[in-house]
């Protein structure tokens, strides 16, 4: 993470150099936002109870997220520290807002669904994450994919934790039910847990698991 | 009386964490030592306990429908509400430069060891979900003082309870690949579905 913040990208470098396709593949897995950097974690329980508020939400924040960056990123040389952070969130609050009426004038049904989810993408540590950690040091292109990258690394993380509660908690997958009525005859239930958000702690906890038992350089020695 | 119930109600029974599990991000993250836990801890005490009030005076004297009416009488049909989102946000990033203003000062370690999840107390659902809270269940000015002391020092409780489990947690034989982070979530899990138990008391 630290060398690749490190490299100023030059000029003359083709846009998608190894470095520039590093900055969108990394946060997929060696540097996922979720189960690595520990951010975003409250929008990734509250909203993950079913895969297609999940999606949408996935989506604004991959939108919210890249153009924040870039955004900051033209802006970094102008802006005091002393007050960066309400720059940060002035930005990220105006995006979130145009992403909202956007969503409102054309697809109303889900902005019906998502209201209150989408006013959570301000208080999403992610965005502000990687302004504070990319953005501020960054040239904007390479800031760009950052969010890109991590706003696919969480989206990621946030549909596979919503499959699992889904199809355990309610039977069904995107509104469509999957688990056989048999099997309901032959005394399966739903289960009651999936739905709270404690069951995403597990899972998140497990995936975590998993992930570090496949790739031993992110263990915790410590 | 009614201030120690309502304390004790946002510290223990709508404990931020552990039952709305809101401010996850810095809980997790900065739980590795007490000594840091401490320190978040604290910041996001002050951050709660100023927040809340400052906000409660923003929202019912400027925002809230009639709420301009003491600059004239012709204001009380300004409804202001849907900028309370922004507002609040604002508050907040204020408060949280000034914190990171005084622990640099006072600090510069515990500033080094809390590092970006500083600025991030900014973002911390906790503390919108602080002011979100206190507008909706219209509690008084006194009373949004309380709630904002309680729920921070619930997160405080939280937080440290998490840090020393972890601390002890370091001794076990953990598979490799499920110690630290994983395991964190997992206990946590667990300390949620403990704190289920304490939903039913009506103090």
């Amino acid at each position: 993470m630290s060398q690749v913040a490190e490299a100023a990208v030059k000029k003359s470098e083709p846009l998608f150099s190894p470095k520039n396709r590093r900055l969108l593949t990394d946060p997929l897995d060696d540097n996922n936002p979720i189960t690595v950097q520990v951010l975003g974690i409250c929008s990734a329980l509250a909203v993950t109870t079913q895969v297609k508020p999940a999606l949408v939400m996935a989506i604004c924040v991959i939108v919210v997220c890249s153009v924040a960056n870039l955004v900051i990123s033209l802006l970094r040389k102008g802006i005091p520290s002393r007050i960066r952070m309400i720059v940060q969130l002035v930005v990220i609050a105006s995006l979130v807002t145009l992403v909202d009426q956007v969503l409102r004038a054309f697809l109303f049904d889900v902005s019906q669904e998502l209201s209150v989810f989408i006013g959570l993408i301000i208080t999403n540590c992610i965005v502000m994450g990687r302004l504070e950690a990319f953005a501020m040091g960054n040239k904007p292109w390479p800031a760009f994919l950052d969010g890109i990258g991590n706003g696919l690394g969480y989206g990621a993380v946030l549909i596979l934790v919503a499959m699992f509660r889904e199809f355990f908690g309610a039977g069904t997958l995107m509104g469509y039910k999957l688990m056989p009525q048999a099997a309901y005859d032959m005394g399966y239930m739903d289960n009651g847990v999936m739905a709270t958000s404690t069951a995403a702690m597990f899972l998140i906890g497990i995936f975590i698991w998993i992930q570090r038992s496949r790739n031993t350089k992110l263990v915790d020695v410590s | 009386m009614e201030y120690i119930n309502l304390f004790l109600k946002s510290a223990f029974i709508e404990n931020m964490v552990l039952a709305y599990f809101f401010g996850m991000c810095s809980y997790l993250a900065v739980s590795k030592t007490v000594k840091t836990a401490f320190g978040l801890g604290l910041a996001v005490i002050f951050v709660l306990t100023i927040t809340a009030p400052v906000n409660w005076l923003v929202y019912n004297y400027v925002l809230a429908e009639g709420a301009l009416s003491w600059i004239h009488p012709s204001f009380a049909t300004v409804d202001l509400t849907f900028l309370y989102f922004i507002a609040f946000i604002a508050v907040i990033a204020s408060m949280v430069q000034l914190v990171e203003m005084i622990i640099e000062r006072f600090s510069p370690a515990l500033y080094t060891s809390l590092g970006i999840f500083l600025p991030l107390i900014t973002v911390n659902c906790a503390i919108l979900g602080g002011s979100l809270f206190m507008i909706q269940r219209e509690y008084l000015f006194t009373e949004s003082i309380v709630y904002g002391l309680g729920a921070g020092f619930g997160f405080f409780l939280a937080i440290i309870a998490i840090a020393a489990i972890r601390e002890k947690i370091r001794y076990s034989n953990v598979p490799p690949a499920l110690r630290g982070l994983g395991m964190a979530f997992i206990i946590t899990g667990l300390m949620g579905l403990a704190f289920m138990s304490l939903m039913g008391i009506a103090l």
